[in-house]
């Protein structure tokens, strides 16, 4: 026997929760990001879980294209952390509030 | 895939990212990221969608951390100072998790689906996925193309060294 949807979208959930514990405790911005993409693996595997449930394809192209997103948004986002750092000296996301009003 | 070894990939899974969160030396943090992604491959395989866990290796595993390990080497980030929030800020946050955590289990608790145990045929091979990426999907897949060449053409931009 297999184990329920239920218990793969409580997997899900656990792993987002850990995501955004990551975003609002560590102060390290490289972190943070590693969190985002923590965030958007528990999406995935909902998506996955809910395609095999329903035996629909879907999920898993909308999954495609989740980790396309997500490897455009590393690369951009990393970038300005590169150069935040050779600007500020800085990845402490508390020393980069110069846009905070 | 048994109730059993779910609960223990799963445990592992949670313990690995849990590790992403709280280690305080990045490089860690990024090996059990590495981890944490391989595990939810495991589960890609157990749910059929072998094409998506292969991406995910490939693609996360392979690709994105591989990017946040070069990052964490260019910035030299050993001496970290405070690698955490105030502590009042970690108890906040803490809460705000299991908050989140108590709504999501809430909202999912009557989330029913048809259990389909037979799946079509060819659920998951790379044959049907694609077909369904060059049929249904072609607009977003060709906008993704552009996306990708934006992204690429954005980080080259940002990261060159000022003249």
């Amino acid at each position: 026997m297999t184990p329920p949807l239920a218990w793969y979208l409580g997997l899900s959930a656990v792993l987002f929760a850990i995501g955004v514990l990551g975003v609002l405790i560590r102060r390290n911005v490289i972190i943070i990001f590693m969190a985002i993409e923590l965030m958007l693996n528990a999406v995935n595997l909902s998506f996955v879980a809910f395609a095999r449930s329903l035996g629909s394809m879907d999920g898993q192209v909308i999954v495609f294209f989740v980790m396309t997103v997500a490897a455009a948004e590393a690369a951009v986002g990393l970038a300005i952390i590169l150069s935040m750092f050779r600007n500020r000296e800085t990845t402490n996301a508390d020393e980069l509030a110069t846009l905070r009003w | 895939m048994s109730p059993l070894l779910f609960l223990v990939l799963a445990a592992l899974t949670v313990v690995s990212a849990l590790t992403v969160v709280v280690h305080k030396n990045p490089v860690h943090c990024a090996c059990a990221l590495v981890l944490t992604l391989c595990l939810l491959a495991v589960f890609f395989l157990a749910l059929d969608a072998q094409l998506v866990a292969l991406l995910q290796v490939i693609v996360y595993a392979g690709a994105i951390v591989v990017l946040f390990l070069f990052v964490v080497m260019l910035l030299n980030l050993q001496k970290e100072s405070r690698a955490m929030a105030g502590a009042l800020l970690v108890g906040s946050g803490a809460a705000g998790g299991a908050g989140l955590l108590v709504l999501l289990v809430v909202a999912l608790r009557h989330a029913s689906a048809p259990a389909a145990s037979q799946v079509p045929a060819g659920f998951g091979e790379t044959a049907t996925l694609a077909r369904q990426l060059f049929t249904a999907y072609l607009l977003p897949f060709e906008l993704t193309s552009v996306l990708l060449l934006v992204a690429i053409v954005g980080a080259v931009a940002l990261a060159r060294k000022p003249t």
